[in-house]
């Protein structure tokens, strides 16, 4: 690679994702990692105030509250997204985390060959999420639908509103409050190593694809060579012409 | 209504007369029974009533696997009426544990029971169902208690399953289950209503609840989803212990032992399943209401739920992975799993500086030439 020049490439400012996602993201994260540190206070509370009086101190009051509140807010931003799904623009779409196709396997497999054996081979560079991000986020999907389950059939006996109530056969289905707090506390690690993994792949395509992967949650932009646009079927919506909707996958 | 004319039984009332029980006693047992089953009082007079009229309902009450701690519950409740009359006087057409007759004349007085009061009595079962071995692992009169089960249960008016056994399996049922233990709601016909009142033993008071509630009403209490008095069980341990400003404040008993202990702070740390388990032991307690587990200091060990045995370790918090090991919990695996996690990470940190040099080399380079065109 001894070029003096190295090839310049002109980019192309892509909305990948709306306004919508991103507060649905950003507050997502905050309240799961809120819920992970209330979490673990809950589940194993620290001795650091064995010689207080009980009077003053609600240490695991306040955590359960702000788990509670924590638990509303990430549900219905949660459902938020679900219905984004289906009115969002198509990187927001549900289509991009189910494999329904032999295309989604064959992406899935190429990026597994790319970014995890790391081969060489064409660099994969996909505009939304990757057909692997995308599946891992449905799994992700159905793991906060099990923590919310399991957190709000807990819930149901605590609570007198009639929303948490709707929950009370969770426990019921799995025998006791036993089990399914035992659930509850077992899933909470899924999201652990989801955080780290899903953290570092965001710092790992902004450095190997240099289209602003990092700052992509925070504007929405991602910033997509010239000839990548030429060669895919990415072309810039053109109110002439409908999209077709089986264009929105990487090469 | 129980209340039938081919039934030739005296009253509650009658017999609590005959034993030589006064007014007074009587009607301070009602208004016990009435409160514990979370009535308003306008229900007493009903009750009242209802024992005074009622003639007393048969009770067929079964032993098969267990230990018997819920008919000692049963006999200990706090007032002497409920033993007397509920159990002593009214109830013993056949148990095996209390009755005075044995061997055949034990049978045949089943047998009668079930004939002369079907439709009508009420089967208590007290014990789990060995299904192995074609249930030879528990056998009565040379029948298993299988057929025993089938046979007393086709024409009861309503059964109960006393105590985590009936209602659970309990530890006979633990892994690796050698009996196959089970509890008896898996093995009814489902055409009779069941009523399952968990506990190990269930608390007496609740035990008599139950039957002073059929008796009066003359039909079972209102039941939670897993089918348990609502009255009873609707609230865990939790949520009426007394030790609750302690767990709600962050203050722990850390080991038995310790400062905290000694204070009276709250048993979670230990082990207390009381977050989970749901019973009326913070508002009714035990023997005769002197105290609970938890009020001598001992955490719940979770005695009513289902699995308890199996579920995790007695005196810790910790939720143990089935099939790990009995040392793997879930946060040790966890924390195992993130170490794992954090070493792929940077490993594959590495990786992608060597295996995409070019790449990475590239984009760098691309980026260093714009900024020197911008400089000139
Ligand atoms: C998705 C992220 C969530 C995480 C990581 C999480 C984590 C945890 C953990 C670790 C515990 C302690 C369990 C134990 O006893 O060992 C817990 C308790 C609990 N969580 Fe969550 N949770 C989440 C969501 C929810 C939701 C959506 C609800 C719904 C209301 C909820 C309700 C509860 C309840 C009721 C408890 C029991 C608290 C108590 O008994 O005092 N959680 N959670
Ligand atoms: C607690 C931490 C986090 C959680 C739980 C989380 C969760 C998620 C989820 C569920 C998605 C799928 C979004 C969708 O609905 O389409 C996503 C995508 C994304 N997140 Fe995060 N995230 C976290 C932290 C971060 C951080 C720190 C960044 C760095 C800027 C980041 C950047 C992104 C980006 C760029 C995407 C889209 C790219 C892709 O598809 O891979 N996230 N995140
Ligand atoms: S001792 Fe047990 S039941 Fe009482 S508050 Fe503590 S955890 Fe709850
Ligand atoms: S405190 Fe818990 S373990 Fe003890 S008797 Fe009550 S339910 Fe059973």
């Amino acid at each position: 690679m001894a070029q003096n020049t190295a090839p310049i490439h002109r980019l192309r400012r892509v909305y990948v994702w709306e306004q919508p996602v991103r507060i649905y993201h950003w507050i997502n994260a905050l309240v799961l990692l809120a819920l992970i540190a209330t979490g673990f206070y809950i589940a194993s509370p620290l001795a650091l105030q064995s010689h207080k009086e009980a009077t003053n101190a609600f240490t695991m009051g306040w955590m359960r509250y702000i788990h509670f509140a924590a638990a509303y807010i990430f549900f219905f931003n949660f459902l938020f997204r679900i219905y984004w799904g289906f009115v969002g623009n198509k990187y927001a779409n549900w289509r991009q985390f189910i494999p329904f196709s032999k295309k989604f396997f064959k992406e899935m497999w190429y990026v597994f060959r790319m970014d995890i054996l790391m081969l060489k081979g064409r660099e994969h560079m996909s505009i939304g999420h990757n057909a692997m991000a995308g599946f891992i986020y449905f799994l992700t999907f159905i793991a906060f639908l099990v923590q919310c389950l399991t957190g709000f059939g807990l819930y149901a006996s605590m609570s007198s509103w009639w929303f948490p109530k709707l929950f009370a056969w969770v426990p019921a289905l799995l025998g006791g409050d036993i089990l399914t707090r035992q659930i509850h506390h077992w899933s909470m690690w899924f999201f652990i190593l989801f955080v780290v993994i899903h953290v570092y792949l965001v710092f790992y395509h902004d450095y190997v694809e240099g289209r602003g992967e990092m700052s992509s949650m925070g504007g929405g932009w991602k910033f997509i060579e010239e000839e990548v646009f030429e060669r895919n079927h990415h072309q810039t919506p053109n109110p002439e012409k409908k999209t077709a909707t089986e264009n929105k996958k990487a090469s | 209504m129980i209340n039938d004319a081919s039934v030739q039984q005296p009253t509650y009332y009658q017999e609590v007369e005959r034993k030589g029980y006064s007014r007074r006693e009587f009607l301070s047992f009602v208004t016990m029974m009435a409160a514990f089953m979370g009535l308003e009082k306008s229900a007493i007079g009903q009750v009242i009533k209802a024992m005074e009229t009622q003639p007393r309902v048969p009770v067929i009450w079964l032993h098969f696997q267990e230990c018997t701690c819920c008919s000692e519950s049963f006999i200990r409740s706090s007032h002497p009426i409920v033993a007397d009359i509920l159990l002593d006087k009214i109830s013993l057409d056949y148990t095996e544990t209390l009755m005075a007759a044995s061997g055949f004349q034990a049978e045949a007085a089943m047998k009668s029971t079930m004939e002369k009061y079907k439709g009508e009595y009420i089967l208590c079962v007290e014990g789990s169902v060995p299904t192995a071995a074609d249930g030879v692992y528990c056998m009565i009169g040379g029948k298993t208690s299988m057929q025993i089960l089938e046979e007393a249960s086709a024409n009861a008016k309503a059964v109960i399953a006393w105590g985590s056994c009936a209602s659970n399996g309990c530890v006979q049922s633990a892994k690796p289950n050698p009996t196959n233990a089970t509890p008896i709601h898996k093995l009814l016909s489902g055409n009779v209503p069941l009523i399952k009142v968990p506990g190990c033993p269930p608390i007496g008071e609740v035990m008599a609840g139950v039957i002073v509630h059929l008796v009066t009403f003359g039909k079972i209490p209102e039941l939670d989803r897993l089918g348990r008095p609502k009255a009873f069980y609707s609230k865990r341990v939790h949520d009426s212990c007394y030790r609750r400003p302690f767990y709600d404040a962050g203050l722990f008993v850390e080991t038995f032992d310790d400062e905290s202990a000694k204070k009276g702070y709250c048993l979670y740390k230990v082990g207390c399943k009381g977050p989970s388990t749901y019973n009326a032991c913070g508002v009714m307690k035990w023997n005769n209401g002197t105290s609970y587990p938890i009020q001598s200091g001992h955490g719940c060990i979770g005695c009513s739920e289902a699995n308890y045995w199996d579920n995790g370790r007695l005196y810790e918090r910790a939720s143990s992975f089935a099939g790990f090991g009995i040392e793997a919990n879930a946060d040790t695996l966890g924390k195992v799993a993130l170490a794992a996690t954090g070493v792929a990470v940077a490993a594959h940190a590495v990786a992608t500086n060597v295996r995409k040099h070019n790449l990475i080399f590239n984009l760098e380079k691309e980026g260093k030439q714009s900024e020197k065109e911008l400089e000139s």
